[in-house]
């Protein structure tokens, strides 16, 4: 018996000074998350366990897309995702000079083993199946799918899904996007798949296919830039229901997968986000929707 | 008729014979024993460090998931279809297209001088550029001419392109086997008053075509898998199939998966032409070894 208290009187000093830890680390959280940088909580701003100590390493495609990055240059910070990629450093504590660009391929992206960036943005669409090979924070953007063509077409004049089917057309989409999927799951058509949205863009001024089923920010970019005489069939009805929206891409089990999650939800909430869309995406109202 | 050698009933090797009978055996299966082991020994430490290296989980369940490979597997093989008609229509006219060029570079008539000089230029050409610009430039490019009457079918289009590169690869394995065939071989064959053409399909051919048959084999199983180049058009071939799997799941699995169907075509491929080699050689030297 007598042993038994020794034992819990010496373990009390320890358990002692564990919960005086914690409340200092506690505190020393909560006055950090007052200053004017208000990193999320429980992360210390600007000291994360990135890849490159003291420094935030993102990495975005090759090339990088307009609206997503202007001018394949997301050093300016132009552009939506560029603009959500220092909106989520500088949350994190890492101003615009701690944040280094690399360039890396979707396969780079998602091999297993270590990774050379410490989070990835190129328009992932979060999956549960995706997410047991990598993580993702929570997501930056929700997009609905759209279909490009032109005037002329087999799909000008369409204006519901039937209407897609019923005129026989011929839909491309670019390999690894939901826009393939949509082709296949919900439209139940054979898609061409296409390297990269260039492929696609070919394809459709050489009218090998009907209509190329991209974003919606992207359908508007393409129909009125690339592609002469385009058109937006409309937005597909439901087609964003599958897809929990684009999130930012960290190796499995990072540690600053928690942080990075937290920062964009007080993105979201403290409307950064909203802002950023607006100033970037604002255009993509108003296209129809096809039911 | 009593020679000592066909009595063979009560015949037995000699002692000195049977010595060396054993001491062969002997050695043989001292040989198999050693190859035995080494072969454990040397693949058994490359499992052990595979099997113990860190990311050894990570990677088995990235590359071989086999549940899921099994899963996707009807899709890949949808999309191998495409590989192995492709194959079959690209790999005759490549046959025929580039054994034409190779009797033409090789023909030494000189009504054939401006061919040659074209079949030279098409070969340098076509063999120096990458498919992936050919195969561009032809299922895209042609119908940007929007030319009436012409073609837009991008599966057409692309095997075209596979044709015009394999070709030029084809016809210079072909002429150099032609220019292996010793010219004793034609004029021994004029001589014996065969015509030219006669020379060239009896002779020279024949002799020619066994000699590189291995060359041409390497190119018609990079063949079946170049075909899958034409995907960059818009058509999904096994390894496209494989990658729209991949992109879904973030799983290698699906490639797996067509690598092996690759090589249940390329595997007995080889095996077989080997054999006929191996046939053919044997009739060429059944009279008479020197």
């Amino acid at each position: 018996m007598s042993d038994f208290k020794n034992v819990k009187s010496r373990k009390r000093p320890i358990a002692l000074v564990a919960l005086a830890l914690a409340a200092l680390f506690l505190s020393s959280c909560s006055s950090s998350s007052e200053d004017a940088a208000a990193p999320a909580e429980g992360c210390v701003a600007g000291e994360l366990a990135t890849v490159e100590a003291g420094a935030l390493i993102i990495a975005t495609g090759e090339p990088a897309y307009y609206p997503w990055v202007i001018d394949d240059a997301p050093e300016s910070g132009q552009g939506f995702e560029a603009a959500i990629a220092y909106a989520v450093a500088e949350k994190l504590g890492y101003g615009k000079d701690a944040v280094k660009w690399i360039r890396s391929t979707f396969d780079g992206a998602i091999a297993p083993g270590p990774k050379d960036f410490d989070f990835n943005l190129q328009q992932y669409s979060i999956t549960t199946e995706r997410a047991e090979v990598v993580d993702f924070s929570s997501p930056y953007y929700k997009a609905n799918q759209a279909i490009v063509s032109f005037k002329g077409s087999k799909l000008d004049g369409v204006t519901d899904l039937a209407g897609i089917t019923a005129a026989g057309a011929k839909l491309g989409a670019a390999v690894s996007t939901t826009s393939l999927d949509v082709i296949e799951s919900q439209l139940g058509l054979k898609a061409s798949v296409f390297n990269d949205n260039a492929g696609g863009v070919t394809a459709l001024k050489n009218k090998q296919i009907d209509g190329l089923v991209v974003d919606l920010p992207t359908a508007f970019y393409l129909s009125a830039v690339e592609i002469d005489n385009g058109i937006i069939v409309g937005q597909i009805d439901g087609s964003d229901a599958g897809d929990s929206g684009f999130g930012l891409l960290l190796a499995k089990d990072s540690p600053i997968t928690g942080c990075v999650t937290d920062a964009v939800d007080a993105l979201t909430s403290d409307g950064t986000i909203a802002a950023i869309t607006q100033e970037w995406l604002a255009n993509t109202a108003g296209a129809p929707v096809l039911k | 008729m009593t020679s000592p050698i066909s009595d063979s009933e009560n015949w037995q090797p000699s002692e000195l014979e049977r010595r060396r009978r054993a001491e062969r055996q002997r050695k043989t299966q001292k040989n198999v024993l050693i190859a035995g082991i080494s072969s454990v020994l040397v693949l058994g430490t490359f499992s052990i460090i595979l099997v113990n290296s860190p990311g050894w989980i990570s990677l088995r369940d990235t590359f071989f998931k086999w549940a899921y490979g099994v899963e996707v597997l009807p899709k890949v093989i949808l999309g191998f279809t495409t590989n192995i008609t492709l194959t079959l229509i690209a790999g005759s006219s490549v046959a025929l297209l580039g054994l034409l060029l190779a009797l033409v570079r090789t023909s030494r008539s000189p009504a054939l001088t401006p061919f040659r000089f074209l079949a030279t230029i098409y070969v340098d050409v076509f063999r120096g550029i990458p498919m992936i610009l050919v195969i561009l430039l032809i299922g895209f490019g042609i119908p940007a001419l929007q030319i009436p009457g012409v073609t837009n079918e991008v599966l057409i289009l692309g095997t075209i392109a596979v044709i015009i590169t394999y070709t030029a690869y084809v016809a210079e394995v072909l002429r150099s086997g032609i220019l292996t065939v010793h010219p004793s071989q034609r004029a021994a064959a004029r001589s014996l008053g065969l015509s030219h053409f006669q020379t060239l399909r009896h002779v020279v051919l024949p002799q020619a075509i066994k000699r590189v048959t291995p060359p041409l084999l390497n190119d018609l199983v990079a063949l079946i898998k170049d075909t899958g180049l034409i995907s960059i058009l818009g058509v999904t071939d096994a390894v496209r199939a494989a990658q729209i799997q991949t992109a879904k799941s973030f799983n290698y699995t699906p490639y797996v998966m067509a690598a092996l169907l690759f090589l249940a075509v390329t595997i007995p491929l080889t095996r077989y032409t080997d054999r006929i080699l191996r046939r053919s050689m044997e009739r060429q030297n059944a009279q008479g070894l020197t």
